[in-house]
Order: C-alpha cells, then structure tokens, then sequence
C-alpha cells in the first residue's frame, strides 16, 4: 500500500502510473447504527469519462462517494486510485490525491465572499503572509471566465440565490483541478439553463481526461451527460452499464426491482373558488406588481430562470421577507402577512428551496423536525405537547411518504438527502393546509418516490387545497400545474393553460 | 441489453429493536462519580478521613452548588437557543441588595415608631424576583428587537446590574434580615429549591410547546421561523426565566448570608455556563439537557469541596476547574465528531 504521501509526492512530480481506471473501489461496507447503508459494493470510474450513480433516496450513492473523498471511512473494502492501492484519512487527503467532491447540501460561508470561499485555505499571499485581495480577485475572475460564470466575486454568499451558490460550489471543486470529481446531486437547485451551463463544464473537464461522479435524480440528464451508469439499491451494488446501452426503464427497473409506470398522475379536479388573490405585490429591487389568483383546487405552476424573483414571491406571501406594497387577500379577506407565524394561522404552508438553512433542524431528530410546523393549538393544551397523538401522526406520515429511517429518534442529519426532504414535506403536510406553497417539492427525491410526492399533491388539490408550486423541471412543472406562472426579471411575462403550455412556449417567456 | 439478477429488496432497515441511544448524561454521571472516588481515595491517603461520609461537607457542598445550579438552570435554556447569558452573576447581586433591602428588621425603628411591624417575607422574595425577571427582559429584548448579539446584550446587563446594586446602597452591605427571610436559605432549603427548578424546567424543556421552540431556535433560527415560531416572543421568554432564576438565587443567597451585598455572585455566570457545558449543552445551540446541567454543578461543587478538604490552594483549584471545563468542551467535540463519522 502506498502512502498518500508518497502519491502526493507522485502526483506534484507528474509521473501519474497510467491505468485505464481513475478509481476502482471494491467490496466496501459500510454500517451506521441501525442501517447498512453499503454492502459489498464496488465501482470503477474510468479517465475522461462521466459516471452517472443512480438509485433510490438512502441507496448509499453519497456514503460511497464521502467514502471516496475521505469524509468517512469504511469498515472494509479496498481502495485503488490510479491503479494503487491507497488510504484515505481525510477530506483533505482526499484533496491532496486529486479527488474533489461536491456535496449534496451546500457547503459555503454565508458571511465570506465568493472568491473567499473558493480559495478557503489556499488564499494568496503577499509578501507579509497576509491575503493579498487583488491576487485573490484576479484568481477567481480567471477561473470564472474559464467556466463562463457572471458572478461578482466579491459579492457575499449569503446574498446569492441557491442557484448561483450552486455555481459557486462546482467553480471551487473545479479550482481544486483534481483528476477525479464527484458531483453528489449538482443539479437539484438548478435550471435548465444553468444545467446547460454546467453540462459545458463536464463536457469540457472530460475532455481533460478527468473522472467526474455523478449523481442524480434526473433520467433526462443521465442520457444527455453520462458515459456509463451504475444503480445501487437499498446498499447493494446492482449493475454498470454504458449509458447509450440501457433505456429509462431499465433504469428505473434495476432501482426499484418494480415497474413504475404512470409518472405524474395528475387528477384532474373541479377548480373551486378564488382562495388566494395577490394584487401589485411589489418588493423594491426583488420583484415589481406581481397580480394572480389561485383557486380551490388549483395547481399553479411557478416558472422561471434563476434569480427571475419566484422564490422570493413565494417569501413574500409567507411573510419571511414582506413585500412592500401590494395587496393579499385570502377568502376574500384582505391579510397583512408579516411573519411567517401570520401565514400559518391563515392556513398557509411553505416548504422552503433550501433543507440545510431554512428547513431542517439538523441536531435535532425526525420526530421532532416533522411536528414543529404543527404543534398549535390542536396537540398543544396547558402548553403540553400531547406527544403520543403527533408521535403518532408522524409515524403514519412516516409511512405514507415511506421515509427510510429506523426510528423517528434519529437525528435528521443522519438521513440521506432525499430522506430529508420528505421529512420536512411531511411537516407541513401534518398541518392540513389549505394554501400550500411548495418550492422545488422534489428536490433531491428519487423517480419512485416523486411519483408518490405528485400523487400527495395531486390528491391534496383535489381535496380543494390550493396549491402554488415552483419548480425549475420542466416536466414537473407541465405534468402537474394547471397553469403556468412565467417570471422574468421580477416581473409576471405571461400565464398558460395546461392545455397550451410547452416547455418551448415556458422558455419564450421566462427569456424574453 | 444483459440485466442482471436483480436480487431481490432486502429488507434492510432493523426496525424492530428500537434502539434508545444511552442518555450522555451517563457520561458525565460516571465522570463525576469518578472525581468524587479519586478525592475520597486521596482523602484517606493524605488526610485518613473519609471525603464522602461526611455529613457535615456534603451539606454545605450541596449548599453552594445550589445558588449555582439555579442559576444555571436558566443559563442552561439561554445556551440551547443558542445565545449566552453574561448577566446573571451580577444579577444576583441585584436582586440579593433589592430583597435584602425589603427584608430588614425593624426592631430598631420601632424604638422609635412602635407601630411599625416587619414587612410580610413574600414582599422581599416577589421583589427579587420580579427585579430579576425585569433584567432578563431587558436582555430579551435586547436581542430580540435590535438584533445585537446575546454576547453584548448581557455583558452591558452585567456590568450596569452591579452598577445598580452598588449605587442602591452607595455600596453599603444591608444587614439585620428578619428571621422568616433568613429561614428560606437556612437548612435543607436551598437545596429543595433547586431541585424543584431543575424538575420544572426539565419537564418543561422535554414535554412542552415552550421546550420544543427553545431547541427548534437554538438548531436553526431561520428554519424556526419558517415554521411558523415567533423566535423574537420566545426568546424574551427564554431570557426572562433566566432572569427570574437569579434573582431566585440572589434572594436565597442573601436569606442564607442574613445579608445582602453588591459583591455577592460575582463570577457565578461563569460557574453556571461551565456547568451546563460540563452537563453537554452545546455553544452552538439546540444540544443540552438539565439532567446534565445538575450533574454538572455538582461536578464543579465536588471539586470546590474537595480541594477545600485537602486543603489545597484555591489556586491550583482554579487552574484545574478551567482543565476540566476545555476537557469537557473537547471531549462534547470529539463525540460529535464520532457520531458523525460513526
Ligand atoms: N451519518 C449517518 N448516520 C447514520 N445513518 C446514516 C448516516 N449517513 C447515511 N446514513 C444512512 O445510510 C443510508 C444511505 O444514505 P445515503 O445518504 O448514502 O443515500 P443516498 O443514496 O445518497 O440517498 P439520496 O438520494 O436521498 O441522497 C440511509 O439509510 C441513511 O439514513
Ligand atoms: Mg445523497
């Protein structure tokens, strides 16, 4: 076994051993408390190639991949880069051996800037050992013009949109100019202009003849990006295949070791009365004289490029940043949303874009992450929670959106990322809300477990909920809106009927 | 193309066994019965005295770690939001002046006017704890309406609390406290006290709505509020109970001194955040239970006592107590560290 060490010292001296793999792992396990989340799984990523991981919510593709770059370490397996065997110790070490990763949940600094957070720990310095601020914005304006990225380095991360934070991430695994780079769910927050942009990248550090993981939900992108595509289920290793060589269906096939076949079963359902009215919302600088209805009943579709201000509608109606001017009325009432407390008591929910900062409650457990949206007056008396009643709503809501969790005591972090995601999808359904707000609902969430997620939608709308859904898939957004919301800049472009709407007509308007 | 076999689902998830994780407070329990073995086996080495059957020590040990553990009771819910409170050594000597104050005889002055009868005992108790409860508001709404940084909010509360303490007299100690006040820091009582907080408030941090919102702030404010808690409301509650709690302590440490002086609690914040964070409340909020906050003060306590009763110098007792408070911090790291690893 070499040392990482001795490779680094191998790597810097550019005398990299050639073999046709980049990376073979074999017979790796590992086991947490309570799940294995791998079990004699092996996968082997070749130079110049893009490997797609597919697989169900908790299937272990991120536990290998943090395996790979150093985060945990197995309980047995082996490990060869570059044809050698070798151990890794740390994310660092991982670093240092020419393996970068992107993780599913973003990782940044909200109070740095960008070009901070990207050379973290490799920042320049001038000749007193301090960071030299120039050098630190040239280097990163370079690599953006590299990758063709328009964001201001300088610029505070906590100001960006989750999109742009997206971009952040890949141009800072990209800086690493690692030989091997692992994308765990890059696109989850994205649009399809930005996955574009980010295909470009892949295409291009490809053809450098670096390794690149990827791991997603998407078919459509599996087809467009991958070379070859390994499925892994419930922990186990199911099978590698070129990509040109398997349809969707096998895919999904080998995943679920069951058909699926209707994708976005939605009901169609009487539209009842107008419940939410908005009229001239405007949020100076955001988005300006925002007017629409939803109904009972109601799937409205929000669509949009990134930072075309649906997210921060979506805010403004939940009272997380009130608009400024502009007019709300529910029933007929006219409201002044100003917290998000507001919202809720007039039957308002919103499941917010990003799980890590405004969803989970990462040290705490799932029981306790579920019922917080929910404990008002109904499960509360004298200020006691009644406990065993939620406890056992939320198992049945554990049930229904089949959370992959031993207990509900495990802590949330704990969870795999799409895990994570229903959780906090079963928070707001527990509080039967008649006004449900949902930004990117299946974000992160597996093909099975999304056709689930739209059926709950569905049935919700048909219950007579109105439900207002933004989101940047395509076929997501034309598979289950009524209408179509377009945003451009902060501004309404235009409406469409399901009946009319084409990804073709929603890009016309959301690009002008 | 060539399927494979696919095998079939495994069931993988070992549902059954629910698996109660060990509380960590069994950590600190065992580490604290461990410190109290080690004095006593110093104890007869050096001294030939037992350290722990020794009625009279326990006693005033479980005296002094009352005050403190109060206290940190209420520091303890500050922490697990997530904020700090600097405030409460000061308060306590707020409070002890304010009670202290409403508290006196009034033997002499009936000399003079024979009318004059003492003041009921709930008078001087309802005033130190209202005068505390009134500070922890101001911290509250400190942090709640300006957004300044607990840190600053209650380092001002603690140097202008002494402040007032020491005007209030013109720095003059009020002593000759009637006898019914006296009697609440006498005996056993101090003691009852405190456990009747620590009860409460555990009850309150695990069964309640209060409880729920006060780990939901500390975890993740922003996702607190989007679900629907009022952060700003909740923490002036959590900082007015941390209020309330010492002036408690400020009134049983002055009824059990028979006196009231603005010195008294200085440095106690400190004692009582080292206590919750020996006890496992985490600085970065949403972590911490009181179970481990009382095992904690009783920690520190049995240090204090045993140094006392080797006779060691209080300064090597300081030296080791700040030991024991990094060791705590790093070892509360390197758990989280392995759980996360696993
Ligand atoms: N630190 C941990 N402690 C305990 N269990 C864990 C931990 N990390 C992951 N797991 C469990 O291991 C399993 C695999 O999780 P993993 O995150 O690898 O899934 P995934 O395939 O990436 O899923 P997703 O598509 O939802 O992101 C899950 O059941 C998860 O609950
Ligand atoms: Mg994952």
């Amino acid at each position: 076994m070499i040392s990482p060490v001795t490779m680094r010292a191998v790597r810097t001296a550019g005398a990299i051993p050639n073999s046709e793999f980049l990376l073979e792992v074999e017979g790796v396990r590992k086991a947490f408390p309570g799940v294995v989340a791998l079990d004699d799984v092996s996968f082997r990523l070749k130079r110049g190639s893009v490997h797609a991981l597919m697989g169900e919510n908790g299937a272990g593709k991120s536990t290998l991949m943090k395996i790979i770059a150093g985060v945990y370490s197995p309980d047995s397996g082996s490990f060869k880069l570059r044809g050698n065997e070798i151990e890794l110790n740390s994310p660092l070490d991982a670093l240092e051996n020419g393996i970068a990763m992107i993780h599913q949940e973003l990782n940044l600094m909200p109070f740095m800037t960008v070009a901070e957070n990207i050379w973290i720990r490799r920042e320049p310095k001038n000749a007193f050992g301090f960071v030299d601020h120039r050098a630190l914005r040239d280097k990163t304006e370079e690599l953006f013009d590299r990758l063709n990225i328009r964001i201001d380095p300088e610029i505070n991360v906590g100001e960006l949109s989750v999109a742009n934070r997206q971009m952040v991430e890949i141009a800072k695994a990209v800086s690493y100019e690692s030989d091997v780079l692992i994308m765990d769910e890059p696109t989850s927050a994205l649009t399809e202009r930005e996955v574009e942009h980010l295909f470009q990248i892949i295409r291009a550090l490809k053809a450098e003849g670096k390794g690149i993981v990827y791991i997603t939900h998407k078919m459509n992108e599996l087809f467009e990006i991958a070379d070859e595509v390994s499925v892994f289920r419930d922990g186990r290793y199911i099978g590698t295949h070129k990509a040109d060589d398997v349809t969707r269906d096998d895919i999904i096939h080998m995943m679920v070791g069951r058909e699926i076949t209707q994708m976005f079963p939605k009901e169609d359902v009487p539209i009842g009365d107008v419940v939410l009215s908005v009229r001239d919302m405007t949020l100076k600088g955001v988005f300006h004289d925002i007017s629409f209805d939803v109904r009972a009943g109601e799937i409205l579709g929000l669509a949009g490029l990134v930072g075309s201000g649906r997210s921060n509608v979506a805010e403004a109606l939940f009272g997380v940043t009130p608009a400024t001017s502009g007019e709300i009325s529910i029933n007929g009432r006219t409201v002044d949303i100003r917290t998000p407390a507001i919202a809720m008591r007039n039957g308002m929910a919103f499941l917010t874009e990003d799980r890590k900062d405004t969803g989970c409650f990462l040290v705490l457990d799932i029981l306790e992450n579920m019922q917080m949206a929910v404990l008002r007056d109904k499960y509360v008396s004298r200020g006691f929670v009644a406990q065993a009643e939620v406890e056992r709503e939320c198992e049945q809501m554990r049930e229904a959106l089949r959370i992959k969790t031993p207990d509900l005591n495990e802590r949330i972090e704990n969870l795999s990322g799409g895990n994570q995601q229903k959780v906090l999808i079963g928070r707001w359904l527990l509080t039967r809300p008649r006004i449900l707000i949902l930004d990117e609902p299946t974000r992160g969430i597996d093909v099975g477990a999304k056709a689930e997620i739209h059926r709950l939608i569905s049935k919700l709308a048909s219950d007579g909920v109105a439900v207002i859904m933004i989101s940047s898939e395509m076929p997501e957004v034309l598979g289950m809106s009524d209408r179509i919301m377009v945003m451009h800049e902060g501004r309404v472009t235009g409406f469409l009927d399901r009946a009319e709407a084409s990804q073709v007509k929603i890009m016309e308007l959301a690009a002008q | 193309m060539a399927m494979e076999q696919v095998t079939q689902p495994a069931q993988r998830l070992e549902r059954p066994q629910r698996r109660r994780k060990l509380p960590s407070e069994v950590n600190i329990f065992l580490v604290l019965i461990g410190i109290a073995l080690i004095f006593e086996i110093l104890g007869w080495i050096v001294t030939g005295q037992s350290f722990l059957f020794n009625r009279q020590r326990l006693l005033v040990m479980i005296l002094q770690v009352s005050v403190i553990g109060i206290i940190s009771v209420g520091v303890t819910q500050v922490i697990i939001t997530g904020g700090i409170d600097l405030s409460s050594g000061s308060v306590v000597g707020l409070t002890a002046m304010i009670a202290a104050s409403l508290a006196q005889t009034s033997d002499f002055a009936r000399a003079v006017y024979p009318a004059l009868t003492d003041m009921p005992v709930l008078v001087p108790i309802l005033a130190g704890l209202a005068a505390g409860t009134v500070a922890g508001l101001i911290n509250g709404s400190l942090i709640a309406y300006t957004g300044i940084p607990p840190f600053i909010a209650t380092l001002g509360m603690m140097v202008a609390a002494r402040g007032v303490a020491k005007w209030y007299t013109r720095g003059q100690p009020v002593s000759m406290l009637s006898d019914n006040y006296a009697t609440i820091g006498s005996g056993i009582w101090p003691v009852v006290i405190f456990l009747v907080v620590a009860l409460i408030f555990h009850i309150a941090l695990r069964y309640t709505r209060y409880g729920k919102f006060t780990y939901a702030i500390g975890a993740n404010m922003q996702a607190a509020r989007v679900s629907g808690i009022n952060v700003g409301r909740h923490l002036i509650k959590v900082y007015a109970i941390a209020g309330l709690l010492s002036g408690l302590a400020g009134v049983v440490l002055s009824a059990r001194a028979i006196s009231g002086q603005a010195g008294m609690g200085v440095a106690y914040e400190l004692d009582a955040i080292a206590a919750a964070v020996i006890g496992g409340t985490s600085l970065s909020g949403g972590v911490g239970r009181i179970t481990g906050t009382v095992i904690g003060t009783i920690i520190l306590g049995v240090m204090t006592s045993g140094f006392t009763f080797l006779r060691i110098d209080a300064y090597y007792q300081e030296i080791v107590k700040g030991i024991i408070i990094v060791a705590a911090v790093v070892a509360d790291q390197y758990r989280q560290r392995k759980r996360r690893k696993a």
